[in-house]
C-alpha cells in the first residue's frame, strides 16, 4: 500500500525541507512546515518537518496565526510509541492541529491511570489514547479451554479495561480512544482456528468485539487497527516479527506517516475539524466520458461495462456518505440543464438530485464555484472535500483554495472510493439520527431558498414558515446531538469551548447552571437539534449572575431568527430563578467572526471583563429588569426542568 | 553499487535521520560520535537503510552493527547477495 496516497506528491519534499529550515522567523516557518506536512511523505520526511514545526513553536511561534488548534494527546500503551509521536504531530499540522503528544513510560497504564503518575496529570490530557497490543496481558488459557471459560476471561478483560477508561475520564475528563488489538501471532489451526475457542486468534478477535461493543457502552472512541490490519494486510509494518523482537513496536517506522494520521485524524474529529461536505465533478468522476458530448445514451454508467460498474459503485459510496450526514454537492464545467437531466433521467444513477444540497454546473472557474457552494451551504471552505478527475483542476484548487481538501485520485475509477475512505476527511466522534436525516435537511432548505425567492419581503417570509422552536434541559436523550454540535459547530460559536458528553452531563444536572437544546420545525419539516445554550454561575461573577458559556447554533437556521426567540426563552428562565443579569462573552477563534456582534444585536451591552478571563475575549451585559425580548416569528414550547442536587 | 556509493547513500540516510547536513560518516563512526544516536534513533536508522537500498536485515545482523563500517559492509555484502 502506498500511504498518504491521496495527498499529493512533492516535487522534491527533501530539498523543500531543507530551504525550509533556513526560515528565520519561526512563524513563517511554521506556516512551511505545515504546508510541507500536506504533501506525500514517508517516515524521514515526517521527522524532519516535525523538527521544523517543534523548532518554530519553541521560537515562539503561535499555532493560531497558522491556523492550527492547539490539542493534548496522551498515548498509554503497551508496546513502543515513541518513534510513532512525529508522525501523529505532523499529521495533525495536515489537519490543522498543533498536537501535543505525551508519551506515558512503555508498559505502564495501568500505574498511569489507577497509580499516580504526576508527569500526565501535569501534561492533563484532552484525549487519551490507549494503544494496546495482543500480546500484551494474554488470557492464557490452555487451548482446550471450554467456550464458557473463553467468555468469562474476555469479560474480565474488557471489565479492567472499563475501568482504565472510566479513571482517565473522571481524572482528566478527556476523551478515551481505545486501540483494538492487531493479531500479532500466525494461527496454530490454520482455517480452523476459528473453530476452537481459545485459540489465539479467536481469543483476539473476540477481545476486539467485546472492546468495541463497551467502548460503545461508554462513550469511548475507536483507533480500529484490526480493521486497519484486514483491509491493508500487515506487511505494511504491523506487527513485523523483526521490530518487534528488536524494538517492541506494534507499529513500524514505516507506517508511522498513515498510523499518525489515523491518530490525528480522531483528535481532529474531537476537536471539530473533520470536513462536512463532499463536492463532486460530474463528467469522468460520477460517470464515464462526458454527458454534454455523448448524451445521457452515450455515457459509461451502471450495469454492462465494468467500467459502467466501476462510476455506479463510486457513486454509491458517495450516497452512503450522503446518509451518514456528508453534506454533497456538485461542481462541475457543464450546462446546468444537461447536467441535472442526468440525474433526473439516467435510470442507473445511484446518485439523485434531492440528495445534492447545492448543484453547480457552469463555465465559471472552479474556485469560484467552491466559494459559492461553501457560502450557500453557510460552511468554512475548510468543510470541503473537492473530487475531480482532472488533475489539471486538482491543482489549481490546492493553489487557489489550500482549505480546501483535494485528494489525488488513482488512474482507475475502481480506486475512487477507497482513495476518499483512505483519506479520512469525514472522520467521526459520534452519528446519530439527525445526521441519517442531514441530506433530507439540506434539501429541504433548497425548498426554503424558493420560497423566499417568492416571497415578497422578509417578514412576510419568515410569518409564512410556520416556525415552531422548542427549547429544552439537555436530557439522555439528546444528550450525544448536544454534545455533537459543541465539538463541530466552528462559525456561528461564541466561545468554541469544545466538551465531553461527560461534562455537559455534569453542567445538565447542576442545579446552578442551565443547559438548553434547541429544535426548529417549520412547514417544509424538521430540522432537529440547531442550538445548544450553557449558562453557568461563574466564580468571578456576583452571585445572582450568569455566564453563557456556551452559545452556539448550525448554520443551517441562520436568519431564522432562532437566536432571538432563544433569547427570549433565556430571559424569562432567568426571571423565573431571580437572575439578576447575563453575562455574554465572544472568544474570537479565527472562524467565528460572523456573531462577533451576536450580543450587540440582541440589546447586550459592552462589559468590563471578569477576572481570569482570555485576554482577546469580549464580555456583554444584559439587565434582566430592564430587558425585552425582540421581535420574531417563531412560536417557542419550553420544557426546562431545574435540576435538582441529588 | 560501489563502496564509495554505499557511503554516499548512507551518509544522506544519516542526515535525514539526524536532519543534519553537516553530518560526515567514517568506518569508524560510532553511536558515541553522533547526537543523539540512540537505541531508538538506531532503528529509524535501520529501517531508513532498509527502503533506501531496498532489501531487509535479518533480526541476527542487527545485533552485531557497531559501527558505520560494519553497517556499510553489511549493507555491500547483501546487495551483491542478490
Amino acid at each position: 500500500m502506498e500511504q498518504l496516497a491521496w495527498l499529493p506528491a512533492h516535487p522534491d519534499l527533501a530539498v523543500a525541507i531543507t530551504a525550509a529550515r533556513r526560515e528565520a522567523d519561526p512563524s513563517a516557518a511554521l506556516v512551511k512546515a505545515v504546508r510541507l506536512a500536506g504533501y506525500r511523505r514517508d517516515f524521514t520526511a515526517t521527522g524532519r518537518i516535525d523538527k521544523l514545526a517543534a523548532r518554530a513553536l519553541s521560537e515562539g511561534a503561535e499555532p493560531a496565526a497558522a491556523g492550527l488548534m492547539p490539542y493534548r494527546l496522551a498515548i498509554l500503551a503497551s508496546h513502543t510509541v515513541d518513534h510513532l509521536a512525529p508522525g501523529i504531530r505532523v499529521a495533525g499540522l495536515a489537519r490543522r492541529l498543533a498536537l501535543s503528544v505525551h508519551v506515558a513510560p512503555y508498559g505502564q497504564y495501568r500505574q498511569a491511570l489507577l497509580g499516580h503518575d504526576p508527569e500526565l496529570e501535569a501534561f492533563q490530557p484532552q484525549m487519551v489514547l490507549l494503544a494496546l497490543d495482543a500480546r500484551d496481558a494474554p488470557l492464557n488459557l490452555p487451548l482446550e479451554a471450554s467456550e464458557e471459560a473463553v467468555a468469562e476471561a474476555v469479560r474480565g478483560r474488557v471489565e479492567e479495561l472499563r475501568t482504565l477508561w472510566r479513571r482517565a475520564r473522571q481524572r482528566f475528563a478527556a476523551q478515551v480512544v481505545q486501540q483494538t488489538l492487531v493479531a500479532a501471532d500466525p494461527p496454530v489451526f490454520g482455517s480452523f482456528e476459528g473453530l476452537v475457542a481459545a485459540s489465539p486468534t479467536a481469543i483476539v478477535e473476540r477481545l476486539n468485539v467485546a472492546i468495541r461493543a463497551a467502548a460503545r457502552e461508554e462513550g469511548v472512541l475507536l483507533l480500529d487497527l484490526a480493521w486497519v490490519a484486514a483491509r491493508h494486510g500487515q506487511g505494511i509494518g504491523l506487527a513485523d516479527p523483526v521490530r518487534w523482537h528488536q524494538a517492541k513496536q506494534l507499529v513500524s517506522h514505516v507506517l508511522a506517516p498513515f498510523y499518525g494520521d489515523l491518530v490525528a485524524r480522531i483528535a481532529g474529529a474531537a476537536a471539530g475539524l473533520s470536513r462536512k461536505c463532499l463536492v463532486l465533478d460530474l463528467d469522468n468522476t460520477l460517470w464515464g466520458g462526458v454527458i454534454g458530448d455523448d448524451g445521457i445514451e452515450g455515457i459509461k454508467l451502471g450495469q454492462g461495462s465494468a467500467t459502467g460498474e466501476a462510476f455506479l459503485s463510486f457513486q454509491r459510496y458517495a450516497a452512503l456518505l450522503g446518509k451518514r450526514g456528508v453534506i454533497l454537492a456538485v461542481c462541475s464545467k457543464n450546462d446546468l440543464a444537461v447536467a441535472e437531466a442526468a440525474f433526473t433521467n439516467h435510470p442507473e444513477m445511484a446518485l439523485r438530485r434531492a440528495d445534492i444540497a447545492c448543484f453547480v454546473a457552469n463555465w465559471t472557474d472552479k474556485a469560484s464555484n467552491l466559494r459559492h457552494i461553501a457560502k450557500t451551504l453557510n460552511i468554512g471552505l475548510d468543510s470541503l472535500v473537492f473530487v475531480d478527475d482532472n488533475p489539471a483542476e486538482r491543482d489549481i484548487i490546492r493553489r487557489e483554495l489550500p482549505e480546501v481538501g483535494v485528494p489525488e485520485l488513482p488512474e482507475d475509477v475502481a480506486g475512487y472510493a477507497e482513495r476518499v475512505a483512505d483519506a479520512g476527511y469525514f472522520e467521526t466522534v459520534s452519528f446519530t439520527a439527525d445526521d441519517a436525516a442531514r441530506g433530507r435537511a439540506y434539501a429541504l432548505n433548497e425548498e426554503r431558498r424558493a420560497a423566499l425567492e417568492q416571497a415578497s419581503d422578509m417578514d412576510g417570509y419568515l410569518r409564512g414558515l410556520g416556525m415552531v422552536m422548542t427549547a429544552r434541559s439537555i436530557g439522555a436523550g439528546d444528550l450525544p446531538r448536544a454534545t455533537q454540535l459543541i465539538n463541530k459547530t466552528n462559525q456561528f460559536n461564541l466561545t468554541t469551548r469544545r466538551y465531553t458528553e461527560a461534562a455537559v452531563e455534569e453542567l445538565a444536572t447542576n442545579p446552578e447552571a442551565l443547559a438548553l437544546s434547541v429544535r426548529l420545525s417549520d412547514k417544509f419539516g424538521d430540522n432537529g437539534l440547531i442550538s445548544v445554550i450553557l449558562a453557568r454561575p461563574d466564580p468571578a461573577l456576583p452571585r445572582g449572575e450568569l455566564l453563557i458559556d456556551t452559545w452556539l447554533m448550525s448554520c443551517r437556521v441562520l436568519g431564522r431568527q432562532v437566536e432571538q426567540a432563544t433569547l427570549g426563552v433565556l430571559i424569562e428562565e432567568a426571571r423565573r430563578r431571580g437572575i439578576e443579569a447575563l453575562v455574554g462573552e465572544y472568544r474570537p477563534s479565527g472562524r467565528n467572526s460572523m456573531v462577533a456582534e451576536h450580543y450587540a444585536r440582541l440589546g447586550f451591552t459592552p462589559c468590563a471583563s471578569p477576572e481570569g478571563a482570555q485576554p482577546d475575549a469580549l464580555f456583554w451585559r444584559l439587565e434582566i429588569g430592564t430587558a425585552t425580548v425582540p421581535a420574531h416569528f417563531i412560536q417557542v414550547e419550553t420544557s426546562i426542568e431545574q435540576a435538582v442536587m441529588s | 553499487m560501489t563502496e564509495a556509493e554505499v557511503y554516499s547513500n548512507l551518509t544522506s540516510v544519516f542526515r535525514e535521520v539526524f536532519d543534519d547536513d553537516t553530518l560526515q560518516l567514517t568506518p569508524e563512526t560510532t553511536a558515541d560520535d553522533v547526537d543523539g544516536w540512540d537505541s531508538a534513533a538506531h532503528v529509524s536508522l535501520v529501517v531508513a537503510a532498509e527502503m533506501r537500498f531496498g532489501l531487509r536485515f535479518r533480526t541476527a545482523e542487527l545485533e552485531s552493527l557497531h559501527n558505520v563500517g560494519e553497517f556499510a559492509q553489511l549493507i555491500q555484502s547483501k546487495l551483491e547477495a542478490r
